[in-house]
């Protein structure tokens, strides 16, 4: 044993850093080489130029577009924060039977496809959904009296509920890691659940929710699935109007100026959650 | 100890031990148990629990782990339901009140600091929860922290600090509220030997500055139990085994498993005891007359076991000498200021402790032993716990 730890390691054939090359080159053409093409592509056909940018930002279309999916991006992120916050808080503090399963439930969640969800709702809330077909049957009603769905609100109300789970798992992993004997502490010390909440569990939960809230913000930023399957007709986020401009109107130089549009905007909340997550340091390590 | 008296004889039938002490102080809150049990699905952890620490006493739970002590403190605090019995707090039943109305200090093990609050934030919490103005706060947080010697130390986070300095803070913490019960778990278990018996000198301290706090101390510890506390009870099995004052507790053991927490003491098999002058009987050991205080009045005839403690053997130069018991050495061990020799007699292995010998017996060699009747008491012994 001795020997062997003063001798130190075999002497290598190829230098360690070569080992960098293979994830790089698949980096490349998987990645940066569509990414380098949609850029192209989004200056034009001939010389490069900037024309097609000045003539899409400017455009209502785009606008409105930009405006849907950072309004819906930033409710339905704070909407899972403060959903994920209080389920996980029961989960991990309040022990009833079935807890276990109620976290095993969420793990399964986010297995499923985003528009498994939305296909319910349309069962549920729809206009021929469970819901309108009874209310229409007992109160006698031509119309459906529920149309929250085909809006904003419903494709929020979808991602919430789709990436709710995105938060809880961070924070039920930070839950667990809180010393039991500092709540009880805290609640010897005169603390009702409300200020143990707010001054024990809130900070210790803080890495997670801002770890799990910029995930969710990247997520529902792109999120294409589930605005596409509520299919509201004035809710059009940047990637449904990429797609509709590039599957359905031909127009390839918009949509690719929309789609770098949406890289910048995706990268620079990326850039934003590394930071945080930087700046939390060890006490998130492992966690996020 | 002289309030101690009342209590120091135990109950040898099968009832349980009731624990209660005698004075009733002006000022403090005692802490009641009255009949408590305590069970997790079909397992009793506390049975039929019942003892008193009176206003500004200190009384040690001590027992082996997993007898039942740390929920026995969980239940004054409130984080377990007794499934029968009450407990008190003063005057109060608190048995169905919520924790943070129980106007307790608590210390864990663990210190359990609040690790993004500052010192001074950890120990204003209590204070802070209970609605004390802001000019309150300001003047009492560094009384506290002065008290327990850390008054330098109030803008540092938990983790900059050594164990035993946590622990102070959570001292302070627990009393900055000013309870009228403090419940220490284990407290001092994570420190090493050295700072445990510093910070053991400061509690007793703590305890003569703050003379009205009534204090319930959970250790597997008897040497912090004995250092500290008035009474200490001693449990096994969810059942209060024995209780009284610390040093009748220590002096006449009331039982075998008394005996052999609290200080590990020897006990011998003994016979036919018939009784002497005063206090005093005699009883057969082997095939010696030995003489040993009757403290618990043991029956006429009846069996039982002579409590010796290590120390209190001495050489003496022939087993005839009274109360004396001869025996073969098994083995012999120096720790600098004792040597720890262990013999055999009677076909018992015995343990003894005496000062440093510059020629200590060889291993097998023949030694006699005295000791002296009035530091030796009779035992019954125990049929309840084999
Ligand atoms: N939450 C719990 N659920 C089930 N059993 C428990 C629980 N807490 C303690 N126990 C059991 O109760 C007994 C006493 O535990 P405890 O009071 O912690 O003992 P001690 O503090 O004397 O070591 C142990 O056998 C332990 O396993
Ligand atoms: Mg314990």
């Amino acid at each position: 044993m001795a020997e062997a730890a003063i001798a130190g390691p075999a002497p290598r054939t190829a230098p360690q850093s070569l080992w960098v090359v293979p994830p790089l080159l698949v980096l490349a053409v998987l990645f940066l080489y569509p990414l380098a093409l949609i850029a192209r592509a989004s200056l034009g056909e001939e010389a490069p130029s900037f024309a097609a940018f000045e003539q899409v930002l400017k455009s209502g279309q785009f606008i409105d577009g930009l405006y849907h999916t950072v309004v819906i991006a930033i409710s339905a992120t704070a909407g899972c924060l403060v959903l994920g916050f209080i389920l996980a808080l029961v989960i991990a503090f309040v022990p009833f039977p079935g807890a276990r399963l109620a976290s095993r439930l969420i793990d399964t969640v986010i297995a499923l496809p985003t528009f498994l969800v939305t296909l319910a709702f349309t069962f549920i809330y729809g206009s021929a959904g469970i819901i309108n077909e009874t209310l229409m049957h007992v109160l006698g009603l031509e119309l459906p009296p529920i149309n929250f769905l085909y809006s904003q609100w419903g494709v929020i109300l979808a991602e919430v509920t789709v990436y709710t789970p995105f938060v809880m798992r961070p924070l039920l992993a930070t839950f667990s890691l809180i010393d039991q004997a500092q709540i009880e502490v805290a609640s010897s010390l005169g603390a009702r659940p409300a200020r143990i909440v707010r001054r024990i569990i809130l900070p210790a939960a803080l890495p997670a929710l801002v770890a799990g809230g910029s995930l969710c913000l990247l997520l529902t930023v792109n999120e294409f699935g589930i605005v596409l399957f509520i299919g509201a007709k004035d809710v059009i986020t940047l990637p449904l109007l990429i797609y509709s401009k590039a599957i359905q109107e031909f127009d390839y130089t918009t949509a690719c100026v929309i789609a770098v549009v949406n890289v910048v905007l995706s990268l620079g909340l990326y850039t934003l959650y590394r930071i945080v997550v930087a700046h939390f340091g060890g006490k998130s390590a492992g966690v996020v | 100890m002289a309030e101690a008296t009342v209590m120091e004889r135990m109950p040898a039938s099968s009832k349980p031990v009731v624990a209660s002490a005698s004075a009733a102080a002006a000022s403090g809150s005692r802490i009641g148990f009255e009949d408590v049990s305590v069970t997790y699905g079909s397992l009793t952890v506390l049975h039929s629990f019942t003892l008193t620490v009176n206003p500004g006493e200190i009384v040690a739970l001590i027992g082996p782990s997993g007898s039942g002590k740390t929920t026995a403190l969980r239940a004054v605090a409130g984080f377990v339901k007794p499934s029968s019995g009450r407990i008190l707090i003063g005057d109060r039943d608190v048995t169905y009140l919520a924790p943070y109305d129980r106007k307790i200090g608590m210390v864990v093990q663990n210190y359990a600091l609040f690790p993004h609050m500052r010192v001074d934030e950890n120990v204003a919490f209590g204070l802070r929860a209970h609605g004390a103005a802001e000019d309150v706060i300001r003047k009492r947080v560094p009384e506290c922290l002065a008290m327990v010697g850390m008054a330098a130390y109030g803008k540092r986070y938990p983790r900059e600090l050594s164990g035993g300095q946590q622990q102070r803070v959570a001292i302070a913490r627990a009393l900055a509220p000013r309870p009228q019960v403090l419940l220490l778990d284990e407290p001092l278990s994570a420190l090493d030997a050295q700072i445990r018996r510093s910070m053991l000198d400061e509690l007793a301290k703590l305890h003569r500055d703050l003379p009205n706090l009534t204090v319930l101390y959970v250790t597997h510890d008897q040497t912090e139990a004995l250092t500290l506390a008035n009474h200490i009870g001693i449990m096994r099995d969810g059942r209060l085994q024995a209780f009284g004052g610390a040093q009748s507790l220590f002096r006449h053991p009331p039982n075998r498993f008394a005996a052999e927490f609290l200080g590990r003491a020897n006990l011998l098999p003994a016979s036919d005891l018939q009784p002497g002058e005063g206090d005093r009987a005699h009883v057969r050991f082997g095939g010696t007359v030995l003489s040993a205080r009757n403290h618990h009045r043991l029956p006429k005839g009846s069996d039982c076991l002579v409590c010796v403690r290590p120390h209190d053997f001495r050489f003496t130069r022939t087993a005839t000498e009274p109360n004396s018991i001869g025996g073969t050495v098994v083995s012999v061990q120096w720790q600098g200021d004792v040597h720890n020799i262990t013999f055999e007699a009677g076909g018992q292995t015995v343990r003894m402790t005496s000062t440093p010998m510059a020629s200590p017996p060889a291993i097998g060699e023949a030694i006699a032993v005295h000791f002296d009747p009035d530091e030796v008491t009779l035992v019954p012994e125990d049929a309840r716990h084999g």
